[in-house]
């Protein structure tokens, strides 16, 4: 196993090596880019006694050497600063909003797997039939929509017209009590405590958002699955098994799906990152109290540590998955780390 | 490379199939998708050039009589809040629009693949440090980074397309890199070197040519993903701000009408926005598969 360790070591040290990087360009991005976070934060008319002031508590009076040490430092220690809108050190405001969006990123992770498996698989089974072209159309207008859009037009069809949907304001409706907290996703605590009324209504909230953002990123999954399966089905040990007479279901299920399951797998990674970074948009739109609606408050009132601390939080995050991928990946695929 | 696998049609004049045209022609025929996309992107282009002067309306006229008319014959795509024609608003936002993905592409894919050229040719040190900081751009999602420099560098329309630009750069460098590696082992760039091409000369004359494909078909691609990503800023409240007809901050002006029944007011920017994206996406994923047969899926 000595392959694997060297390999599993060095793709630790580039990861570390890139959260190091993503340090620095935070950094850069918030403190020596123009523009000076301390008088955007006193506003235009404030003496500049308290604008020296001001700049003194944010360390911003020293030269940037010094605060980018000072800022590392505070890091380490896990400190992200203070965010001036709540009051609140970051990290723990950060924290007490990640499982929502957790929630919703697994959630419409989960849907788009199964529209995903089902679309991909069949396209790939009905190749170059109509039903294969209508996929293939689906895949590039996912791919093409923009997420803002068609949360408002899923809010008119199916919460203003249809009524099916629950009202975009957040995660439960006003009165209902939130479920214990065990991991601060609703759905599964309300389940957990056997708290039915919660569990109904935080589902119902969960469904719309969930689903517009799995429409757009079932798409990549099913573009995915189609290739691997197409792969896969032109194969030789497939034509053998269909010729001894292998039912189709099981070769399906049990041999192709699993040998084109890498690629799907690292799709499904990548979507997930991207769902638990890129929804600010939604979570806006749903006003969803997660990570990404927490960074459009900050972006607004000029909370500049809270920005900071997002960018910094979804970087490593989406750092992390990607080795945890690739990690994945070397043990389940000897081959990969031989190349 | 696609008309080579095919036989040729009996009776055709062999010189007009071997044309350019009649190639051209055959691809797009078996690609339907493109043609879709090409007109599409013709209309869309026609509108952005000469609608401004065809629309009845002026942008920012407001009307208060006539506020948040559904569509009709008179208003097309109905008027908002304050009267104004939205598909006056609209037509005059295509060209602010168009202009930030052209640019956001320009740059990025200049940048982007000269570094990547130089990156892959010269390889060692230089290149490992390029990939090191591509590794670290792409680290962050390039809607979050956009989002980040705006709102560092403030809400003007160069400041959305640096922002833009600089979240593309590392997929051109990549693609282009990739190309590089493989290209300058190859017979033409050794022969090249043989007979004294400066590296420069290498460089510019003989690889750029031969690399540049992958780069151009992502470039295609990054057309759609910048008007979504600008739109999506704008609709933030970032880059772009109202009365400026920008698709996004129409939409964002619409959405507050949605609660009240006027759809009109945010579908129709917003279906502007994923059409033009689509008609990019269409033009891209053919794109590629005609470019690279290997790898595209039939």
């Amino acid at each position: 196993m000595g392959s694997l360790r060297r390999y599993v070591l060095r793709r630790l040290g580039l990861a570390l090596l890139t959260l190091c990087g993503v340090v620095i360009v935070v950094f850069i991005i918030t403190r020596i880019l123009p523009g000076n976070p301390a008088a955007v934060r006193v506003g235009p008319y404030a003496k500049p006694e308290l604008l020296a002031q001001i700049e003194k508590e944010m360390g911003l009076d020293k030269p940037l050497p010094v605060q980018f040490v000072n800022y590392v430092a505070k890091l380490a220690r896990g400190d992200m600063g203070k965010s001036w809108r709540t009051g609140q050190p970051v990290q723990r405001d950060l924290g007490q909003r990640l499982p929502a969006t957790l929630e919703l990123a697994l959630a419409a992770t989960l849907i788009a797997i199964v529209v995903g498996l089902v679309l991909g698989i069949l396209a790939a089974l009905f190749h170059n039939s109509w039903f294969d072209q209508v996929v293939r159309i689906f895949t590039i207008f996912g791919a093409s929509t923009a997420l803002f859009w068609l949360a408002l037009v899923f809010i008119f069809v199916f919460y203003y017209r249809l009524g099916w949907a629950a009202s975009p304001l957040g995660r439960l409706t006003v009165g209902i009590e939130p479920p214990a907290r065990i991991t601060g996703m609703f759905v599964v605590d309300s389940l957990l405590t056997g708290n039915t009324v919660a569990f109904k209504d935080a589902l119902h909230h969960l469904a719309l958002p969930a689903f517009t953002l799995a429409f757009v990123v079932s798409a990549p999954i099913t573009k995915i699955v189609r290739a691997g399966m197409l792969d896969q089905l032109n194969a030789d040990y497939i034509r053998t098994a269909k010729t001894i007479g292998v039912p189709m279901g099981e070769i399906l299920w049990r041999d192709a799906l699993r040998n084109a399951m890498i690629p799907i797998l690292t799709t499904i990674g990548i979507v997930f990152g991207y769902l638990m970074a890129g929804n600010v948009l939604v979570e806006m739109i749903f006003a969803w109290p997660g990570i990404g609606s927490y960074a459009w408050m900050a972006l607004l009132n000029k909370d500049f540590e809270a920005i900071q601390g997002f960018v910094l939080l979804i970087a490593a995050m989406y750092v992390l998955l990607n080795l945890a991928i690739d990690l994945l990946y070397s043990v389940v695929d000897p081959r990969i780390r031989l190349g | 490379m696609v008309s080579e696998t095919i036989a040729k049609p009996k009776g055709a004049q062999p010189s007009v199939r071997d044309s350019r045209a009649w190639r051209t022609w055959y691809i797009l025929r078996s690609h339907p998708s493109m043609i879709v996309g090409i007109f599409l992107l013709a209309v869309i282009l026609f509108v952005t050039v000469a609608g401004p002067s065809l629309v009845p309306y002026k942008p920012l006229k407001t009307d208060p009589e006539n506020r948040l008319l559904p569509p009709s014959a008179l208003h097309p795509m109905g008027t908002d809040a304050f009267g104004r024609d939205i598909l006056s608003r609209v037509v005059h936002g295509a060209r602010l629009d168009l202009f930030i993905a052209f640019s956001v592409v320009a740059i990025a894919l200049g940048i982007g693949v000269a570094v990547g050229m130089f990156s892959g040719y010269y390889g060692g040190k230089v290149d490992d440090v390029v990939m090191r900081i591509t590794d670290v751009i792409l680290a962050f999602p390039s809607f979050i980074l956009a989002l980040a420099i705006t709102a560092i560098l403030g809400n003007s329309i160069p400041n959305v397309i640096i922002a833009i630009a600089i979240a593309y750069i590392p997929y051109f460098v990549r693609l282009t890199r990739g190309e590089v590696l493989s290209a300058k082992e190859r017979d033409y760039t050794e022969a090249a070197r043989c007979v004294g091409n400066p590296n420069w000369r290498i460089i510019y004359l003989h690889l750029l040519p031969n690399c540049l494909t992958p780069a151009l078909v992502q470039a295609t691609l990054c057309l759609g993903w910048a008007i979504l990503d600008a739109s999506g800023l704008a609709f933030l409240g970032l880059g772009i701000r109202p009365p400026t007809p920008e698709w996004g901050v129409l939409v964002s002006e619409g959405s507050r009408d949605i609660i009240g029944g006027q759809w009109w007011t945010s579908f129709f920017p917003g279906a502007v926005i994923v059409l033009t994206a689509f008609a990019f996406n269409l033009i891209g994923d053919s794109l590629r598969d005609v470019t690279s047969p290997t790898e595209a899926v039939q």
